[in-house]
């Protein structure tokens, strides 16, 4: 039995009875880490051999001690008969930008490469709690900020496992690489504009969005405040739905969490989709962007294989009793991302002034004449790139003089694509769904470099999915299928508020649906070699 | 020389007396407590944290905006001013902006001429506090023990005339935040800070002109002194044929001047928005009526009603009202005591305060209650007990805990009113003085002051004065 292709959900059941130790199961991770993931991401790479092209690159720290205590915990309850929790034994990896008690979290920055937080995040307890092994941190765009994973201060950044001179999609790269690899059955990612489910779908393996407020945010570095969401990555939607019932639910500590009571993620996976009113919208099937010279908006048709897979998923899903409602109206979608670009630059701008060399993390060594240059030079150097473009534009934006014309304006703008998403869910309106159907990238993964540097289309690979962030719906992402070059393609169900359950079940009978594609005995290439169990 | 009128502007800054800190669980006061000694990853602005707001600020806040006749907003919001500074440690200070918790409102202010004159408020949000640095050797500090301390923000209108106006609305703005409770407001611990705003105008003009910003005015001598010596400054300038132009000014109280701190030409952009982490502050209409009325009668109506229903003077009434706990303990003496109030105020303005000032202590913390008082006060009428007897009284009571009649009856205190016992005792003073009595018979009255005297002694002090006067009277005159 390879212990590594084992889902969260097996790994519980087999450590709770006993059949397999916690400990095997994390020596079994550490044993995979080993063999695919190569060096940890580092501010100080040196010189990298040519096989490390073909390594993962998931994790900037292995927290091996951390991991091999909470598996020796977990067995001793189990051998006292004592209930080790819904997630016994199962290997998590956690998105570097998530506090962990006594780890480095460093956010993938140098600012803050030398910062361990002295409490721990509120979803990493809530999983580590329900008997969750925290096998390391892994890496990400910069404060999260990127789509590839590139733009990490820890470099080599995350590769995909399953072409590695293809990006994992980010931020949350590593968490989708370090599942897709088989390191860890979970990880836990955030996604403020897609950043769970684009790297999901360029790495062939589940993610999803709860709605916001469903999993708290303390002890995760912001970014966008208002748009910031934990959430599981798994290689299927029942493991999805099984980290979520662990770690979803209010919390005192948060205010923006919700007081509602949480669903049963995973029972409701038992009930097919009969009768469910299944949308599918014209809005998802192009990609609108500005001329960056011009300033016109082009429209470019999505990669036909992912735009085939959404209307396979759709007649699969038909065949199984569900109902299929076409040319559902989403017209604001194509603002979603001029918008994000806004009002996630507003809060990043602000999230990051504390920030300052003053406190913690990174000061600049040189001599400074006053406060003014320590502010300057810790920043200048400490931050990266994409943190300063995305500092100058939030300034930009939300200054006095220009405010209204950016920042107000992208509220209203925001508030219009919350009401498409209205109008799709009102029970008693046209369309009554309970889900929509969507793609959730564009495209495939792309080649690493290909993109990097232009922080604006790298913007816009995040535009299937950022208007659930600004609606705050949720939406769970699943592989279906494989491109001509043998890139996952992902397909997105987006739901109403709070009804988590309801895109789950759909996912899940989608999965049961194609169990038998051949598409699924593709395996990512640093796989290879291994037999399927 | 024109006639100038001085304008003047306040805005206040007003430690709330919570518990605890307005986003999180660390103490609300560190007075005295080492550096950095009362923070935590919330109020220190580590990564990853998030605030929670504590529901008494904004209780608080209401009751001020209420107990100021202000507009109590049923859904406010928190808003982020973005800045850096060192004592900052997130690098904005989460603060309302355009929707704060009270808008508009007025304070009156009882005038030395009679008058009242109307301070308007702008309006009053809630914020956190920052923290404090300072230089040492060469080396900056910093001290977050004071971020997160609750703060309302109030700012009146351009409705001040003077220095002496301006200080009587600080002394006022003290009286209230004790009195409805939501303050200590000691200027000289930061519980109330003040900023002055000050411009000069020709009389009869309504024109606003440049203001300066007088930084720092945390006591009531400061804000009278600042404002008086930037008026005259003003006034000079303009009269030189100079401008005035935007400053921010300090003011050093130690050396009774002003200092510039910067121009203020380029207004900082504060980049002001609602701040993600937290919900819409929502008081329901229920919520609010609470609020309102469970605000007590505040203190100038108490004063007044004073005046009115005790016929007490404007100056009693004044003292009786400067706390709230002192006016309360006043009412209550009234209540169980059948004379007049007047006398009550008496006992109250003399010996009780003096007895409350030895002891630094509130009128509600005392162990002599106002049952006691009053009951003092009737021993002292009925002739049961002398005045000095009274005063002594006060202090035995507050020391022991007993009743009046208790310590009354087990020292012996009260007068020998009893006309037998007294003649007795009358009778042996003049049978054993037979001179005096020839003297006194012969003419010599003014010798009556002596027999009195002689009774006094011989009764250890308790004879009633009055009582042995007409006995002695009726004895000498008999033969």
């Amino acid at each position: 039995m390879n212990l590594t292709q084992l889902s969260a959900f097996e790994v519980a059941q087999k450590v709770r009875s006993g059949e397999v130790k916690a400990a095997e199961i994390a020596e079994a991770s550490l044993a995979q880490i080993k063999a695919v993931d190569g060096v940890s991401g580092s501010p100080e790479p040196g010189n990298l051999s040519p096989e490390e092209e073909k390594k993962v690159h998931a994790f900037i720290q292995i927290t091996r001690d951390l991991a091999l205590a909470q598996a020796e915990k977990v067995d001793r309850m189990v051998a006292n008969g004592e209930d080790p929790g819904l997630l016994a034994g199962v290997p998590l990896s956690v998105k570097d930008i998530f506090c962990v008690e006594g780890t480095h979290t460093t956010a993938a920055s140098k600012i803050i490469a030398n910062f361990v937080p002295p409490y721990t995040a509120t979803s990493v307890q809530r999983l580590t709690d329900a008997g969750a092994l925290v096998l390391g941190k892994v890496n990400l765009d910069e404060f999260t900020f990127g789509s590839s994973n590139e733009s990490s201060a820890f470099q080599p950044s995350t590769n995909n496992p399953w072409q590695t001179e293809y990006v994992p999609g980010g931020s949350s790269g590593g968490s989708a690489a370090s599942v897709a690899a088989q390191e860890v059955a979970l990880s836990l990612g955030t996604d403020t504009g897609g950043s769970i489910r684009q790297p999901a779908a360029f790495c062939g393996v589940v993610g999803m969005k709860p709605s916001y407020g469903r999993v708290s945010r303390l002890g995760l570095i912001a970014f966008a405040s208002s748009l910031d969401c934990p959430g599981p990555l798994s290689r299927d939607v029942r493991d999805a739905a099984l980290m979520l019932q662990a770690m979803a639910g209010h919390d005192p500590k948060d205010s923006t969490s919700s007081i509602l009571s949480i669903g049963n993620y995973v029972e409701a996976l038992e009930q097919d989709v009969k009768g469910l009113r299944i949308g599918l919208s014209p809005d998802y099937e192009a990609v609108y962007y500005p001329d960056l010279e011009s300033g016109e908006l082009h429209t470019e048709p999505i990669q036909k294989e992912v735009h085939d897979a959404v209307l396979y998923a759709a007649e699969i899903l038909a065949k199984a009793g569900a109902e299929i409602i076409e040319n559902v109206p989403l017209p604001n979608t194509r603002y979603g991302i001029p918008t994000y670009f806004v009002i996630s630059r507003v809060e990043a701008a602000s999230n990051l002034h504390r920030f300052d060399g003053v406190k913690y993390g990174y000061r600049t060594s040189e001599n400074v004449a006053d406060l003014n240059e320590l502010y300057r030079r810790s920043r200048a150097e400490g931050f990266g790139l994409e943190p300063k473009l995305r500092i100058l534009m939030g300034m930009y934006v939300s200054a006095a003089e220009h405010a209204s014309d950016y920042y107000q304006k992208a509220l209203k703008v925001r508030s219009m694509i919350r009401s498409d998403f209205d109008q799709a869910f009102d029970p008693q309106g046209s369309y009554r769904l309970d889900a929509l159907l969507t793609p959730t990238t564009a495209t495939t993964a792309f080649k690493r470099k290909a993109v990097y540097g232009n922080s604006v289309l790298m913007q816009y690979s995040d535009q299937m999915t950022v208007a659930s962030n600004h609606a705050g719906v949720p939406a769970l992402t699943l592989p279906g299928g494989l491109d001509e070059n043998g890139l996952p393609i992902g397909i997105q169900l987006i739901g109403n508020d709070f009804r988590e359950e309801l895109i789950l079940r759909i996912g899940h009978a989608y999965e049961r649906l194609t169990t038998d594609d051949a598409w699924r005995n593709v395996r990512p290439q640093v796989l290879q070699g291994e037999v399927k169990a | 020389m024109k006639d100038y009128e001085v304008i003047i502007g306040l805005e206040t800054h007003i430690q709330l007396n919570t518990q605890t800190k307005i986003f999180c669980s660390c103490k609300a006061d560190s007075w005295e407590a080492g550096p950095n000694t009362n923070i935590c990853p919330v109020c220190s602005g580590l990564p990853g944290v998030l605030p929670v707001l504590n529901a008494e600020v904004v209780r608080k806040g209401a009751l001020l905006a209420a107990a100021m006749h202000a507009h109590i907003n049923p859904r406010s919001y928190f808003d982020r001013k973005n800045y850096f500074y060192p004592d900052l440690p997130k690098g904005y200070q989460i603060s309302q902006f355009d929707q704060p918790i009270g808008k508009g409102g007025y304070m009156d202010l009882p005038m030395e001429n009679g008058e009242t004159r109307r301070v308007r408020i702008h309006n009053l949000h809630l914020e956190e506090d920052a923290g404090k640095t300072k230089t040492e050797h060469g080396e900056r500090l910093l001290d977050f023990n004071r971020c997160g301390v609750p703060l309302v923000e109030m700012v009146t209108e351009p409705d001040l005339r003077s220095g002496e106006e301006a200080a009587q609305y600080l002394i006022r703005l003290r009286q209230l935040l004790r009195w409805i409770g939501v303050s200590e407001a000691d200027m000289e611990r930061g519980h109330l800070r003040c900023d002055a705003n000050v411009s000069i105008r020709e009389r009869g003009s309504t024109v606003l002109n440049t203001k300066t910003e007088i930084k720092n005015v945390n006591s009531i001598d400061s804000v009278r002194q600042a404002i008086g010596e930037e008026a005259k400054r003003q006034i000079e300038l303009v009269e030189s044929g100079g401008k005035v132009q935007s400053y921010t000014l300090d003011w050093d109280a130690d050396s009774g001047k002003l200092k510039k701190m910067r121009s203020k030409e380029t207004e900082a952009d504060y980049r002001y928005f609602r701040e993600p982490d937290l919900l819409p502050v929502i008081l329901s209409e229920e919520e609010i009526e609470a609020i309102q009325s469970g605000l007590p009668e505040l203190p100038l109506a108490r004063r007044a009603r004073f005046e009115t229903e005790y016929q007490l003077s404007a100056y009693d009434a004044e003292i009786l009202t400067s706390e709230r706990s002192l006016s309360d303990y006043y009412e209550a003496a009234v209540q169980s005591y059948v004379g007049e109030a007047k006398a009550v105020a008496n006992w109250m303005m003399n010996d009780l305060s003096r007895m409350l000032n030895d002891l630094g202590k509130t009128a509600d913390q005392l162990t002599l209650n106002p049952q006691s008082l009053s009951e003092i006060i009737r021993m002292v009428d009925e002739g049961k007990i002398n005045a000095a007897t009274g005063k002594s009284l006060l202090k035995k009571v507050e020391e022991t805990g007993k009743t009046p009649a208790k310590i009354v009856e087990d020292e012996g205190l009260s007068l020998i009113a009893d006309s037998d016992a007294l003649r007795k005792q009358i009778e042996a003073v003049l049978a054993g003085a037979p001179d005096e009595v020839a003297n006194f018979r012969a003419g010599k009255e003014s010798l009556l002051g002596w027999f009195v005297g002689q009774v006094m002694r011989s009764s250890g002090g308790k004879a009633d004065p009055k009582r042995t006067r007409e006995i002695l009277l009726e004895l000498l005159n008999k033969d």
